[in-house]
């Protein structure tokens, strides 16, 4: 993947326009497929992390003949080291509110949930007002689109898009099989689209300045900007868009504290970065963690010298032990086992090369796990395990 | 759509109907692929992932048992890394699982314990986790044992207990490591609205669940000479119980399963169609009654539809889920029940045994019966009526114990008195049986003549539809009963809890017409019932009714009121249906209870 060569902030998503109600009526005057090619020429991935194509996404719930279909803006942001959703939605709520209005329009859905994350609660009253209103401007302009909030309880796996359904759903907070997919078959059943909150402000942004502004920025694979939460050892935490495709060497010299030793990048169920990898490592879409590229949901943890990786790792994997849904083996007794694993390692009581051992069973977890999460322990866990053995047994 | 898609599997091209998954695809062409979560009674959980197949392009494997095949799939259903990883898997489960088992019940019979063998599971590397955790044991209910640590979150009894039985007693708590199956706010399952039917013991896949067995005590009682052993075999029994004995499916063994307990030293081998039988004369009339009381008589106190009484997993769950319709219940005890009752008194003094001395055991395909013998009103005969209930699977425990070869063993015949039945006391064991008994006698009585329908059976109230509707107009009866003339009575069976419930929401919501109602709570009846051999599914099910409804048709006598020793007891004993010491010993009262 090509990388930019520096960092370059950018401002559209806190950009305060106040010009939601303008956009919204321009762009539901034009034709639903236009809108779609669009959005599909911007190359917009999904931020969640995942990074499904959203044009796609909204094309093919756009195309089912099903009368009732949904739209669901996923803010259970639960990604450890992940606070940028809270701050669209308490800054720029209007831009989530028009773009789920406008992905109704083009797909035909007239109903719309804000799933918020449990310790968002304080959130509540302004996205209320917020609502308030564009439901006052929706009557006003025979708009008929509705939109609620959904308050989450607090679950990590609920932040999957069909455990997150089925808590939606009144059901316990468990992935479904895939397939089928929620544009198939999401909240009751029907046909669904879910985005990440910076998501849909992304094609707000599209609709209003055009794919080809969004399509400009960023480097093959991995067009437009993106919302960064960096924390940990950095003189300057906080939010910040950057365009995508930078490399990690020029990110920590942006955000390091001069002593980076690693940084973990896309939270726990991202990758760990040491200092050696950072001039080939670049944020982005395309591959899988080569020392080329790392998709994310906009977590970056950076780590000094005088952080253990033993402690962080071990960190981790009490979070995954605990937010385990619990209902497929791989991901329920493999995070046992991992946690278990590391710390009978680190005590001698199992030998180095169990952590071999553990290795092969994050593999197994990665080809087996029901869901993301239990797929993508092995992220972190192969990236620390292998980039820092050492620390991991003395 | 009967469209096919090409695929191929492990190298072999195949055409597979559309929409069947991977494991089914697989199946077809003798394939088996391992699974655990993954029942033919239940929706798809694709939780255990044991069943992981390798689809060719994609890095993940998938879930065999719930993906569907698509065209141009490469499956390798063998493939190193699909290997490798359920081999892993197996491995992750038995560090979850307590695997000592040879001190388990189901040792033997135990889909993980068949898994980690072909899988060859010599060691031990990862952590066991059993130690880790506080397990305990929920011994306090009289039917079923749930043990947590052998326990591997497959949730098939949860799945069971909602799809099939729609009680939810057991449900999923917790998250993460903590993850269990439980019951409302972790009540004992004594405590909570569980009915005691054992479908969940009949799905579990290892010994999380299983029934409490009275082994030891039935041999005890059997080896101390002061007392006199009966045994009852309930109808489902003989259909299932060559199933744990080597035979396949759907094989009656009725002359062996009666030679065996003779072997076993039981006293007396008697039979529960006699009681069956004895239930239909009884709970026959009661109908007519109500229905005389509410046609003729005008008696609006009078509560119909009259529901069947025979399946204390039902009773336990109308006591729960809608005690406002206590009412609608026969008053008639079950088959086992009146049994007892009649083993310890009428049994008794025509044998000149002392009752105290006798100890009565039923063998039953059920784990509700547990429950219902120990009932504080089954104690009719100044004794506790039936003392030890055995299932199934427990007899079968017994006769492998006593070293019979069963297939040796020449059949045999029941003891008389209380040993003779009709064929219509053995379809009791399938669903729409004790309709169809009940439609031979009372249409009989009620008309003088035998039911219309082309050598006794009554087809429209037989399959296994979960809820069944059928009607039959009355006409030409006689003078006693001439005001049912041109009344068509009106019938409904259902079977599982589940289309109970929904039967009930009709009958609740006043839209139900039906007069008579038959319901069983287990699937298929009682020949699908909780205690009877694992594995259970719909083609097994089908089998052991084919195999019912055989041994009716060779029968000599059909029809229960033409039971002879039915008949005799009326003469010697009770005198007539609904008298005074039926009332005493056959019939009972129900108790309200709460949901929580």
């Amino acid at each position: 993947m090509a990388t930019s060569n520096q960092l370059k902030r950018v401002d559209f998503i806190f950009r305060n326009e106040n010009d939601w109600e303008k956009i919204l009526s321009s762009t539901l005057e034009r034709k639903p497929q236009e809108l779609i090619n669009e959005l599909i020429s911007s190359e917009l991935k999904g931020r969640g992390g995942a990074g499904f194509p959203t044009g796609l996404k909204w094309k093919l719930t756009a195309e089912s003949k099903e009368k009732e279909k949904y739209v669901i803006c996923n803010a259970d942001e639960g990604e450890p080291g992940t606070f940028k959703d809270r701050e669209i939605l308490s800054r720029v709520p209007y831009k989530v509110l028009t773009a789920m209005a406008i992905c109704g329009y083009i797909t035909g859905a007239k109903k719309g949930y804000i799933y918020l994350r449990g310790e968002y609660k304080f959130l509540l009253p302004e996205l209320n007002k917020v609502i308030d209103e564009f439901e006052y401007y929706c009557k006003e302009t025979n708009l008929d689109f509705k939109i609620s909030i959904f308050m989450g309880s607090g679950a990590y796996i609920c932040g999957e898009e069909t455990a997150l359904m089925e808590s939606m759903e009144g059901k316990r907070g468990e992935p479904r099989n895939k397939p089928p997919f929620p544009t198939q078959a999401g909240f009751m059943g029907k046909p669904t689209v879910i985005n990440n909150v910076e998501t849909l402000v992304h094609t707000f942004t599209i609709f209003k300045y055009g794919a080809k502004k969004f399509y400009d920025l960023g480097v093959q694979y991995s067009r437009g900007t993106k919302l960064f939460s960096v924390s940990g050892d950095t003189p300057k935490p906080g939010i910040y868009e950057l365009e995508l495709g930078m490399s990690l060497q020029d990110f920590v010299y942006e955000f390091g504290d001069g002593d980076t030793k690693a940084v973990q990048v896309g939270g726990a169920s991202g990758f760990l970065v040491p200092r050696k990898k950072f001039k080939d490592a670049a944020i982005g879409f395309k591959g899988k963690l080569t020392g080329i590229s790392l998709p994310t949901g906009g977590s970056m943890m950076l780590f000094n010298s005088s952080r253990s990786m033993f402690n962080v790792l071990d960190n981790y994997l009490e979070f995954f032990r605990e937010e385990s849904c619990g209902q497929c083996t791989p991901c329920r007794v493999g995070c046992q086992q991992l946690l278990l694993g590391i710390k009978a390692v680190k005590r001698g009581e199992k030998p180095a090369s169990y952590l071999d051992k553990l290795l092969r069973l994050t593999e197994t977890m990665q080809y087996t796990a029901k869901c993301g999460l239990g797929q993508s322990v092995a992220n972190s866990f192969s990236s620390i395990v292998e980039n820092f053995r050492e620390e991991m047994i003395y | 759509m009967s469209k096919k898609v090409n695929i191929t599997i492990n190298g072999f091209p195949v055409e597979i109907a559309t929409g069947k998954t991977i494991l089914e695809a697989a199946e077809e062409q003798g394939i088996t692929i391992p699974t655990l979560c993954h029942h033919k009674d239940l929706c798809v959980a694709g939780n255990c992932r044991v069943c992981v197949v390798e689809v060719a392009g994609q890095n993940r494997l998938s879930a065999a048992c719930a993906t569907p095949c698509e065209e141009g799939m490469e499956i390798l259903t063998n493939s190193l890394k699909v290997r490798n990883s359920r081999k892993q898997i197996i491995e992750l489960l038995l560090a979850e699982h307590n695997a000592d088992c040879t001190k388990c019940y189901r040792n033997g019979n135990c889909e993980l314990q068949t898994l980690a063998s072909e899988y060859k599971i010599m060691t031990q590397d990862f952590i066991e986790l059993v130690p880790l955790k506080h397990f305990s044991i929920d011994a306090y209910s009289p039917s079923i044992i749930k043990d947590d640590s052998k326990c591997i979150r497959c949730q098939r009894c949860v799945r069971t207990c909602a799809e099939l039985q729609g009680v939810n007693a057991l449900t999923v708590a917790h998250k993460g490591d903590k993850m269990k199956i439980t019951t409302f706010f972790e009540k004992a399952m004594r405590d909570v609205v569980c009915t005691n039917c054992g479908q969940c013991v009949n799905h579990c896949p290892t010994g999380a669940l299983v029934e409490r067995n009275y082994i030891e005590e039935v041999w005890e009682a059997i080896a101390n000479p002061n007392k006199h052993v009966v045994v009852q075999t309930a109808p489902a029994v003989r259909v299932g119980l060559g199933e744990e004995l080597g035979l396949k499916p759907g094989k009656s063994v009725t002359g062996k399963m009666v030679a065996a307990l003779k072997r076993l030293g039981f006293d007396s081998v008697l039979d529960t169609d006699f009681t069956a039988d004895l239930t239909i004369m009884e709970e026959g009339t009661e109908l007519l009654t109500r229905l005389k009381k509410a046609l003729v008589d005008n008696d609006k106190s009078v509560a119909l539809p009259m529901a069947t009484s025979c399946s204390p997993g039902w009773i336990k769950y109308i006591e729960h889920m809608f005690p406002e319709h206590l009412n609608n219940l026969s008053t008639c005890k079950s088959p086992q029940q009146m049994f007892g009752a009649l083993a310890k008194t009428y049994y008794a003094n025509a044998r000149n045994i002392k009752p105290e001395d006798i100890v009565s055991v039923s063998i039953m395909p059920c784990t509700a019966k547990k429950y219902e013998a120990f009932r504080p009103e089954m104690h009719d005969s100044g004794y506790r009526d039936v003392d030890y209930v055995l299932t199934t699977r427990e007899l079968a425990i017994l006769i492998k114990q006593a070293g019979l070869d069963f297939n040796k063993l020449e059949p045999a015949k029941y003891d008389r008195l209380m040993g003779e039945s009709s064929g219509a006391g053995v379809i009791f064991g399938a669903t729409g049986g004790v309709m169809e008994a009940a439609l031979r006698t009372a249409y009989e009585i009620v008309t003088g003549r035998e039911v219309p329908f082309e050598n006794l059976n009554i087809i429209p109230v037989r399959g296994s539809d979960g809820i069944r509707e059928a009607s039959i107009k009355i006409e030409n009866p006689v003078e006693e009963w001439a005001f049912l003339d041109g009344v068509e009575l009106k019938c409904a069976v259902a079977h599982g809890l589940i289309n109970a419930k929904s039967v009930m929401e009709s009958v609740k919501a006043g839209t139900a017409d039906y007069h008579f109602i038959e319901f069983m709570a287990c699937p298929g009846g009682c020949l699908g019932g909780g205690g009877q051999p694992i594995p259970t599914n719909p083609e097994i099910r089908r089998k052991r009714a084919e195999a019912i409804y055989a041994e009716d048709e060779g029968l000599p006598i059909r029809k229960s009121h033409d039971n002879p020793e039915i008949k005799k007891l009326y003469k010697d004993f009770l005198k007539e249906p609904l008298g005074e010491v039926s009332h005493h010993l056959l019939h009972t009262k129900y108790t309200k209870r709460e949901r929580y």
